[in-house]
C-alpha cells in the first residue's frame, strides 16, 4: 500500500474472518396507523474483503438496517437482535460510544454526495476532521493525508483540490471525495447505500472503479446497497435481496443470478431490460405494488403479487430455508418445487404478448415524418452584471442537431446529463423557433405558426410524460380534473370528458373509480400511469417522454415499459423517448441518437448501434452500462472515460469530445490533427447508421 | 460530523417513505375500495373534506352567528347604539344594560354590536382585497417575468419605503366625511397591505413555477392566467389562507391603532378598536366597557382561525381529511 492508511494506533483485530455479524435483526419505527415494521429478521456474516449486496425495492427495509448498524437510526426506533463488530455488540451503545467507531471501524457512503458534504467547509476541512477525530496526529500530517486521499479517488491535482467547496465539484468527484473520506481512517466495514443512483453511467463507472479500489486499499468489507441488478453482478460476492422488511433469498452472487429460487428475486431479474438481449421480449411484469410494513396480513408478503400462489401462503409466511444449493436459502414454500422443474420467469410470470403495429409493416420511408429538426439550434446568451447587463459568453445547449420521427416510430434519445436532451424536447414542446435551423412538426415549420391559437391546435398532437411523477402531477387536483385537463383546455364536450377519462383509467391499467383520489394515494408507478393517461387524452400523435421510467422501481418500471409498448402498436403513437439508461431505450426504441454536448455523434437504427457502435463515446457509454449477468458483467472490458463532461458554455475546439475520448489517446500526433480542428460530421458506417468521428472503428462492448 | 449527516438523510430515507405509506397503504389494495357510486367534483370534495374538520364547521357556525348579532342585533336590541341613557352612566350589567354602560350612558352591547358590524366588514374586505392583490401580483409577477416582474417589484419597495400610517391619516381626514367613509379606510388599508405577502407570494411562485405539472400544463395549452389560477395558487394557498386569516386580525388592529390617535371609523360611528381604546382606560375599575368589545373580537379572530385551518387541511392532500378507512 503506498498509503500510510493504517497507523500504529489501531490494531487490526480481524484480518480475515468475521468482521460484522448481524442477527435477528428487527427494527420498527412508531407511526399514527401503528408500528412501521421496517426490518423484520434480517440475518447475514461478513468477512473481510467481502462485498454483500443489499438488493430490494424503496421501502423494502435496506436503508434502515444500513442505518442501525451505524447507529444512526432515530431515538423513536424499536431494535432488536444483534449487530456485533469483531464479536461486540453494537446494539444498545450510546451515541458517543458508536461516534467512536463510526467513521473509524464503520464508514459509510451516501447517496446522495451534495448533501451529505457539509456546503460550508472545505473538503480537505472534512477529512482532516474526520481523521483528527479519531487519531491523534498534527493538522498539517492530517491535511497531508487528505491530499493522499484525494489522489487515491482519483481527483486530478489533489493538492489544490482539497481547497475545494463541495460545490465547487461536479457530481461523481463529490462521491469520490465521499470515499476518500469513509476510508480516511481504514475502516473495516464501509456501507455504501445506493452511492451510484444519483450519478451518471459513465460517471458510475467510474465511481464503482474507485470503491472496488478503496476496498483493496482497505481490505474493509463492504455492503453495498442498491436497487440495480447490474451494479450487484458486476461487485458483490454474495447477495441479500430483501421484500417488505425480510430477508426472501440469500447466496452467492451465481446462485441469486443464475438459479433464483423465490419468486420474487425470478421477477426481478426478468422485469430488468438487457442490453445483451438479442431478440426484443416483453418484460415480465410483478403485478401490483409492495405491501405497506404497518398492517402485514399473515402469510408470505410477496404472495399477493406472486403467480404461483397457493391457499398456504396466505398463512404461513416461510423463513429463509436451504435450498439445493449449500448456503443458499431462500423464503418460499416451493422453491423446491422451482429447483426440481428449473423454473424462469417465463415458466412462473405472465408475459404479456404485445400485437404488432398496422405501421411496422410499412417502410420506413413512406411512412410520414411527425417530427423533424433540422440544424437546431439552442444558444443561451450568458448575462453577467446586475444593473447593466452585458453578455460574456454563450451556452451551446444544443448546437446543430438533425432527426427524424416518422408514424409509429420510437426514437431514443441518449445521453449524459448536460449534453442538451431536456433542451431539445423543451425546444420541440415549446413549438417556437429556435435560435438557428428548423423544427418541422407534422410538417409544418414551427416558424410559419403564425397565432397562439394555431400553436394551441397543434399542442393536441404533441403531448408529454415527465420523469418525476410526483412533480408532474399537481398534488392539489383529483386525479379525475388531472386527467381531464388537456380536454378542458381543447374543449372537448363535457359529458365526453366524462367516459373518456373512464376509458383512459382502464386503459392504462387502472381502476376508474379511483378518478376522485389526489395523486398522492397512488404508488410511483400508478403515478406515472396517470401521467400517460393525460398524455393521450387528446389522442396525440407524438408522445416526448422524458426519462418515463427512471423514478420508479425495478418491478414498477417493467409494467411501464411494457404499457407504452402496448399503447404505441394499438394507437400508432410516436415517441421521442428520452432516457440515460441504454438497456430502457435498447428495449422501447426503434431507432437511437447518442448526444454529447449539444450535437448528435451517432445516429442509427437501435439493434445496429448498439451491436455495432462506432463511436468512441457511444462505446464507452455501452460498456458502462451494467449487465445483470455476472459472469459476463465481470468478464466485461470497461472504457472508463476521463474525468466529466466539459461545459457547453466552453467547448473544445474541434471534435467536442476529443478531451474524453479514449481513442484519440491513441493516435499518434498527425492523427490527432483533424480531431482538434473539425468537428466530423456523421459518416454513413453502415444501412441506417450514421457516426460522428474522423476515426469510425467498430468495437465489441456488451 | 458523520451524526449530522445522518440524521439529515434518515429524514429523506426509507424510514418516511415507509411512514408516508401508511395514509395510502390500505386504500391502495385493490381489496378493500369502498365503492363510490358518484364522482365527485373538485369543489365537492373539498366541501366533503372541509365538514369533516368539526373545528372549522363549529368556526363558521360562531361566524354566522357574528354576522346575525351584527346585521339583526341592532334591530331587536331596545338600545341603538347613539342612545344615550341619562339614568345610567359606567354602570354594571343589569336587567336594562345586559353589557353594562358606558360614561356617556351608551349601551355597551348595542355598541359592541354596532362596533362587531363595522370590524367585521373592514377585517373581512382589508383581508379579502389585499390577499387578492398580494396573490395576483405576486404570482403574475413571478410567473412572467422580466419586465412585469421589475416592474410589480419595484411598486411593491415603493409601497414598503411610504410611511403608510401618515398617508392613511391625511388621506382619511382630507378625504370625503360621513357615513361611507370607512370605505375610504378599508381602501388605504387594503393598498398599503398587501406589499410584504405578494413579495412571499412571489418567492413561492417561483419555486412552484418550475415544477413538472406547471410544465405540463403550458405544453397542454393552457393559458399562463389560467395556469396561474388553477395550478399555482391552490399550491401556495396554504400561505394565502394563513395571510388572510392573520390579515383580519390585523386589520382590526390597524383600524384601531388609526382610531387611537382619531383617524379611524369616525365618531358617532363606531368599531370594535375603538371601544377597546376607549375601554382599556378603564379596564381595571370597570371592566365591561373593554371586555365585551375584545371578547367579540377575540372569538371572530379564533373563529376564523379555525375556519382557515379547516380549509387549509381541506386543500392539502396531503392532511389528515381524508378520513379514516373504514
Amino acid at each position: 500500500m503506498s498509503l500510510d492508511l493504517n497507523p500504529d494506533h489501531k490494531v487490526r483485530r480481524t484480518q480475515s474472518g468475521t468482521v460484522l455479524s448481524v442477527q435477528d435483526l428487527h427494527v420498527s419505527f412508531p407511526s399514527e396507523a401503528g408500528p412501521v415494521r421496517a426490518v423484520r429478521g434480517l440475518s447475514f456474516d461478513l468477512a473481510a474483503g467481502e462485498t454483500m449486496a443489499i438488493v430490494g425495492e424503496s421501502g423494502s427495509g435496506k436503508s434502515v438496517t444500513s442505518l442501525a448498524i451505524m447507529g444512526l437510526h432515530p431515538d423513536s426506533a424499536r431494535i432488536t437482535g444483534s449487530i456485533k463488530l469483531h464479536g461486540e455488540e453494537l446494539l444498545g451503545r450510546s451515541d458517543a460510544a458508536m461516534s467512536k467507531i463510526r467513521g473509524n471501524e464503520l464508514a459509510m457512503i451516501f447517496q446522495d454526495p451534495l448533501s451529505a458534504l457539509t456546503p460550508v467547509y472545505t473538503i480537505g476541512d472534512q477529512i482532516t476532521e474526520t481523521i483528527q477525530i479519531h487519531r491523534n496526529v498534527s493538522r498539517a500530517a492530517a491535511t497531508k493525508q487528505a491530499v493522499e486521499l484525494l489522489d487515491l479517488v482519483g481527483i486530478p491535482s489533489p493538492h489544490l483540490r482539497v481547497k475545494s467547496f463541495p460545490h465547487e465539484f461536479s457530481g461523481g468527484m463529490r462521491q469520490r471525495a465521499m470515499i476518500a473520506l469513509a476510508i480516511a481512517n481504514d475502516p473495516d466495514v464501509i456501507i455504501a447505500d445506493e452511492p451510484t443512483t444519483a450519478l451518471d453511467i459513465t460517471i458510475q463507472a467510474q465511481v464503482l472503479d474507485v470503491l472496488k479500489k478503496a476496498q483493496r486499499e482497505t481490505g474493509a468489507a463492504v455492503i453495498m446497497i442498491t436497487h440495480d441488478l447490474g451494479v450487484v453482478a458486476g461487485v458483490a460476492d454474495r447477495v441479500t435481496v430483501m421484500y417488505a422488511g425480510r430477508p426472501v433469498e440469500q447466496g452467492t452472487v451465481d446462485e441469486i443470478f443464475y438459479s433464483p429460487r423465490m419468486p420474487y428475486t425470478i421477477g426481478l431479474l426478468g422485469a430488468v431490460p438487457r442490453l445483451d438481449a438479442d431478440v426484443k421480449e416483453p418484460l415480465a411484469t410483478l403485478e401490483g405494488n409492495p405491501p405497506s410494513v404497518v398492517s402485514l396480513p399473515p402469510g408470505c408478503p410477496f404472495a399477493p403479487r406472486c403467480p404461483m400462489v397457493q391457499d398456504n401462503c396466505l398463512t404461513i409466511e416461510p423463513a429463509l430455508a436451504p435450498t439445493d444449493k449449500p448456503l443458499h436459502t431462500a423464503a418460499c414454500l416451493y422453491s423446491s418445487d422451482i429447483a426440481a422443474e428449473n423454473r424462469t420467469y417465463r415458466d412462473i410470470f405472465p408475459i404479456p404478448a404485445i400485437p404488432a403495429s398496422p405501421l411496422e409493416r410499412l417502410p420506413r420511408e413512406e411512412r410520414r415524418s411527425v417530427l423533424r429538426l433540422e440544424q437546431m439550434q439552442r444558444h443561451y446568451p450568458l448575462m453577467k452584471g446586475a444593473v447593466f447587463r452585458r453578455r460574456v459568453g454563450t451556452v451551446y445547449a444544443v448546437d446543430g442537431i438533425d432527426l427524424e420521427i416518422k408514424e409509429g416510430e420510437t426514437l431514443g434519445l441518449v445521453g449524459e446529463s448536460g449534453c442538451g436532451k431536456s433542451t431539445t424536447i423543451l425546444e420541440v414542446l415549446n413549438l417556437k423557433p429556435p435560435t438557428g435551423g428548423t423544427v418541422v412538426v407534422f410538417g409544418k415549420d414551427v416558424r410559419d405558426i403564425g397565432s397562439g391559437r394555431e400553436r394551441k391546435t397543434m399542442r393536441r398532437d404533441i403531448q408529454v410524460v415527465f420523469q418525476d411523477p410526483m412533480a408532474s402531477l399537481d398534488p392539489r387536483m383529483p386525479v379525475f380534473d388531472i386527467i381531464a385537463e388537456p380536454m378542458g383546455v381543447h374543449k372537448v364536450p363535457k359529458a365526453e370528458v366524462e367516459r373518456r377519462v373512464e376509458e383512459l383509467l382502464s386503459l392504462v391499467g387502472l381502476e376508474p373509480s379511483h378518478a376522485s383520489r389526489f395523486p398522492q394515494q397512488f404508488s410511483g408507478g400508478q403515478r406515472q400511469r396517470i401521467g400517460i393517461a393525460r398524455a393521450l387524452a387528446l389522442e396525440p400523435k407524438l408522445i416526448v417522454l422524458d426519462e418515463p421510467v427512471s423514478a420508479l422501481d425495478v418491478s414498477i418500471q417493467a409494467g411501464v415499459i411494457n404499457l407504452l409498448d402496448e399503447l404505441k402498436a394499438k394507437m400508432g403513437l410516436s415517441y421521442l423517448f428520452v432516457a440515460h439508461d441504454l438497456a430502457v431505450v435498447q428495449h422501447i426504441a426503434d431507432r437511437v441518437a447518442v448526444m454529447y454536448l449539444g450535437k448528435i455523434v451517432e445516429i442509427g437504427e437501435v439493434s445496429e448501434v448498439f451491436r455495432h457502435p462506432t463511436h468512441p463515446y457511444t462505446q464507452a457509454l455501452l460498456s458502462a452500462i451494467p449487465i445483470p449477468d455476472p459472469h459476463k458483467e465481470r468478464s466485461r472490458e470497461r472504457i472508463l472515460l476521463k474525468g466529466d463532461l466539459p461545459s457547453p458554455a466552453n467547448p473544445p475546439s474541434g471534435c467536442k469530445f476529443r478531451t474524453r475520448c479514449q481513442r484519440f489517446a491513441t493516435l499518434s500526433e498527425g492523427e490527432q490533427q483533424p480531431c482538434l480542428e473539425t468537428m466530423p460530421e456523421l459518416y454513413v458506417v453502415g444501412q441506417d447508421h450514421h457516426s460522428a468521428c474522423h476515426y469510425n472503428r467498430e468495437r465489441q462492448v456488451v | 460530523m458523520s451524526d449530522q449527516l445522518g440524521n439529515k438523510i434518515l429524514m429523506d430515507s426509507e424510514v418516511e417513505s415507509a411512514i408516508e405509506e401508511v395514509g395510502s397503504g390500505d386504500a391502495q389494495r385493490p381489496g378493500d375500495v369502498r365503492p363510490t357510486t358518484k364522482r365527485l367534483t373538485r369543489r365537492r370534495l373539498i366541501l366533503r373534506r372541509f365538514l369533516r374538520n368539526k373545528l372549522a364547521v363549529a368556526g363558521v357556525g360562531v361566524w354566522i352567528f357574528l354576522i346575525l348579532l351584527a346585521l339583526v342585533g341592532p334591530m331587536v336590541s331596545p338600545w341603538a347604539f347613539n342612545d344615550v341613557d341619562r339614568r345610567a352612566y359606567l354602570k354594571p350589567p343589569s336587567q336594562q344594560h345586559w353589557f353594562g354602560t358606558t360614561q356617556s350612558g351608551r349601551d355597551v352591547l348595542a355598541l359592541t354590536m354596532q362596533g362587531l358590524r363595522k370590524s367585521l366588514l373592514i377585517g373581512l374586505l382589508v383581508a379579502l382585497i389585499s390577499t387578492t392583490i398580494a396573490a395576483l401580483v405576486g404570482s403574475f409577477a413571478a410567473y412572467f417575468g422580466g419586465w412585469t416582474e421589475r416592474v410589480a417589484l419595484w411598486v411593491v419597495d415603493l409601497l414598503l419605503v411610504i410611511p403608510s400610517f401618515f398617508l392613511i391619516a391625511i388621506l382619511v381626514t382630507g378625504g370625503p366625511q360621513g357615513s361611507s367613509s370607512w370605505l375610504l379606510l378599508v381602501l388605504l388599508l387594503a393598498a398599503f397591505g398587501w406589499v410584504l405577502s405578494a413579495r412571499v407570494v412571489r418567492s413561492l411562485t417561483l419555486s412552484v413555477k418550475e415544477r413538472e405539472y406547471v410544465l405540463a400544463a403550458r405544453f397542454m395549452g393552457l393559458a399562463a392566467p389560467k395556469v396561474i389560477i388553477r395550478h399555482i395558487l391552490p399550491n401556495i394557498s396554504s400561505l394565502l389562507i394563513i395571510d388572510a386569516t392573520l390579515g383580519i386580525g390585523g386589520a382590526v388592529l390597524a383600524e384601531t391603532t388609526l382610531a387611537f390617535f382619531g383617524f379611524g371609523v369616525q365618531p358617532p360611528d363606531t368599531s370594535l378598536g375603538t371601544l377597546i381604546a376607549e375601554g382599556q382606560r378603564l379596564a381595571t375599575t370597570f371592566p365591561w366597557i373593554f371586555l365585551a368589545p375584545a371578547t367579540v373580537l377575540v372569538i371572530m379572530v379564533l373563529s376564523v382561525n379555525a375556519i382557515g385551518d379547516g380549509l387549509r387541511d381541506a386543500l392539502d392532500p396531503n392532511s389528515q381529511s381524508g378520513g379514516k378507512a373504514a
